[in-house]
């Protein structure tokens, strides 16, 4: 069997074919954003927006609209009620979303539960994005568009907000405003994503395209692109395992940016455990007493 | 110095009063720093100068007292462009995956288009304030890989790109080698030469006396303020250091 058939027999399937249109393009979207959120350590935030939308995914599907408006509805007010308690308490933020999320999280089970016949909860938490429908892929593929063009519409001013706050608010930028956009468009991925991997994994795609790239460059642009050539690759190869292992879509396609991070994680130079253990070995046999040089000292940090 | 009586001065903040819970940070503190002067503001951790700062650029609410920057409130002033901030070094991510360069690009955000895409105009200010902190050679380096005296001038080159009138720098001293100090007080001054103001927060008294037209000692409230040599008396600093105290001659 040569590549070619190898790589062209899966697309023979409609079906196969939009899993892979539709994964690809939920992936892109998740890389990108993921840039900005593992910089401003909002990581979490994601697992808890993408939790938070099941019972909206649930009553979509009982009332008969499309899911990506449920799904908004309730990733955004999780965002909104974390955002309340968060400053009408002085609990710790993880505290506080770890309280919001689950409570929806169970909220959307229950909602499941008590209808068991109309709505398969494996395919929500899961992803079935074998079978995903034209409308579907239409809704990723139109919101998956409008996330992307505002994000990079407003790319400079969220890289702004993630470095250096105090600066954006004293020559006058709305922070507030910028970080409720951020947070719009952390819950308009998950919603794209959930499509494709489902609820439990979007996280995944929200966050390791991004933290992969970190490891390997300290220019932002870079880091967009490196995310995306990352995404694209991993979800490529997960859905081809999928077809050729017989394996779940969504775990294939993690998996893939998982090893993606593992292999940067350990060779990637000069940040990767591997290299580092490698020049200490070196820097001691050829000077015993020497301390491997771990480039410039940070400024002496003086409170 | 000579004042206008008409012109208002940078910067007046009367009877701030700033509390976290029970603890209160200030305490009816009154500072003014004139047009083209640089003032100095003296105090132990924890007596407040980074919390003046925050109420000064409106990032807490005081729970008493006034705000004024060119006779404006700080939110016009800020919406002018007329305040920089440079952030004590603790405050900054290090790490974080920005050149140089684009840090200075991030002083001209204020004066840009809602994308921020920069102009002609946009990139030779970040160029020409680069040139003028020394940093041109350096403009493509991640921040973190500068010394720590380098990282404080990109941030006086942000505030220099954006053209801002009051410069506000918390510790700017703090972390940076002799010879990069003497850069930077080289640069305040010239700064302040051509009618900018400075506030800036240290713990290093012998760069006061020597760069600052106005000290501020603080402890919690205002000890003492005026011109650095009657400020910085050994009576005054005892109360303000608690006797803990070495005075670093040059
Ligand atoms: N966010 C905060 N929450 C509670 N207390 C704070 C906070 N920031 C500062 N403080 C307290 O306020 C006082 C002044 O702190 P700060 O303004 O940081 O002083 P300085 O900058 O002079 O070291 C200290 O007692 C500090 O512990
Ligand atoms: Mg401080």
């Amino acid at each position: 069997m040569d590549l070619l058939n190898w790589l062209t027999e899966p697309l023979q399937y409609g079906f196969l074919t939009r899993a892979l249109i539709v994964t690809v393009a939920a992936a892109v979207v998740s890389a990108v954003l993921s840039c900005w959120l593992i910089l401003m350590g909002w990581s979490l935030m994601g697992d808890a927006v993408s939790h938070a939308v099941l019972p909206g995914v649930a009553l979509a599907y009982i009332v008969g609209i499309p899911f990506s408006i449920g799904a908004f509805v309730f990733g955004a007010g999780a965002v909104a009620l974390i955002g309340v308690v968060r400053s009408t308490t002085k609990l710790k933020p993880d505290t506080v979303i770890g309280v919001v999320f689950t409570a929806l999280f169970a909220a959307g089970l229950a909602i499941v539960s008590s209808t068991p016949s109309q709505i398969d909860l494996l395919h929500i938490l899961f992803g079935n994005v074998l079978g995903v429908t034209d409308g579907e892929l239409w809704q990723v593929l139109i919101l998956g568009a409008v996330t992307l063009a505002v994000v990079l519409f407003k790319r400079r001013d969220l890289t702004l907000l993630a470095f250096d706050r105090t600066h954006a608010h004293v020559i006058g930028l709305n922070t507030k405003f910028l970080s409720a956009l951020l947070l719009g468009l952390l819950a308009l991925s998950v919603v794209v994503g959930l499509q494709a991997v489902g609820i439990i994994l979007v996280v995944a795609m929200l966050i390791t395209p991004g933290a992969t790239a970190f490891l390997l460059t300290r220019s932002f642009d870079r880091m967009l692109v490196l995310a995306v050539g990352i995404t694209v690759a991993a979800s490529l190869a997960g859905i081809y395992a999928s077809y050729y292992l017989d394996i779940s879509t969504g775990a294939a396609v993690v998996l893939a940016q998982s090893l993606v991070f593992t292999v940067v994680y350990l060779v990637a130079r000069p940040n990767g455990v591997l290299w580092q253990r490698l020049r200490v070995r070196r820097s001691r046999r050829r000077s015993p007493s020497a301390e491997a040089h771990v480039g410039d000292a940070p400024a002496g940090a003086v409170s | 110095m000579s004042t206008l009586s008409a012109a208002p001065p940078a910067l007046r903040a009367t009877n701030l009063t700033v509390s976290y819970n029970d603890v209160r940070a200030l305490d009816g503190v009154g500072v003014i720093v004139e047009t083209g002067s640089i003032c100095g503001l003296v105090g132990v951790n924890g007596s407040g100068k980074s919390t003046l700062f925050k109420a000064l650029m409106g990032l807490l609410v005081p729970a008493a007292g006034t705000v004024e920057l060119y006779g404006r409130t700080s939110r016009e002033a800020r919406q002018r462009g007329l305040v920089a901030y440079v952030p004590q070094a603790e405050d900054v991510d290090w790490d974080f995956p920005v050149s140089v360069a684009d840090v200075v690009a991030m002083g001209r955000y204020g004066l840009m288009g809602p994308s921020r895409r920069a102009s002609a105009a946009d990139r030779a200010a970040v160029d020409a304030a680069l040139e003028r902190v020394g940093l041109a050679g350096l403009r493509r380096r991640q921040i973190g890989e500068l010394s720590g005296g380098q990282r404080k001038r990109a941030f006086v080159a942000r505030s220099i790109a954006q053209d801002a009138r009051l410069l506000l720098l918390d510790e700017p001293f703090a972390g940076v080698d002799r010879s990069s100090e003497a850069t930077l007080t080289t640069l305040l001054q010239e700064l302040r030469d051509e009618g900018r103001s400075v506030l800036m927060s240290t713990h290093d008294l012998a760069g006061v006396s020597q760069l600052c037209d106005s000290a501020v000692l603080l402890h919690n409230r205002v000890l003492a303020r005026g011109r650095p040599s009657d400020v910085l008396t050994p009576s005054n600093l005892a109360l303000a250091f608690g006797g803990a105290l070495e005075i670093r001659e040059p």
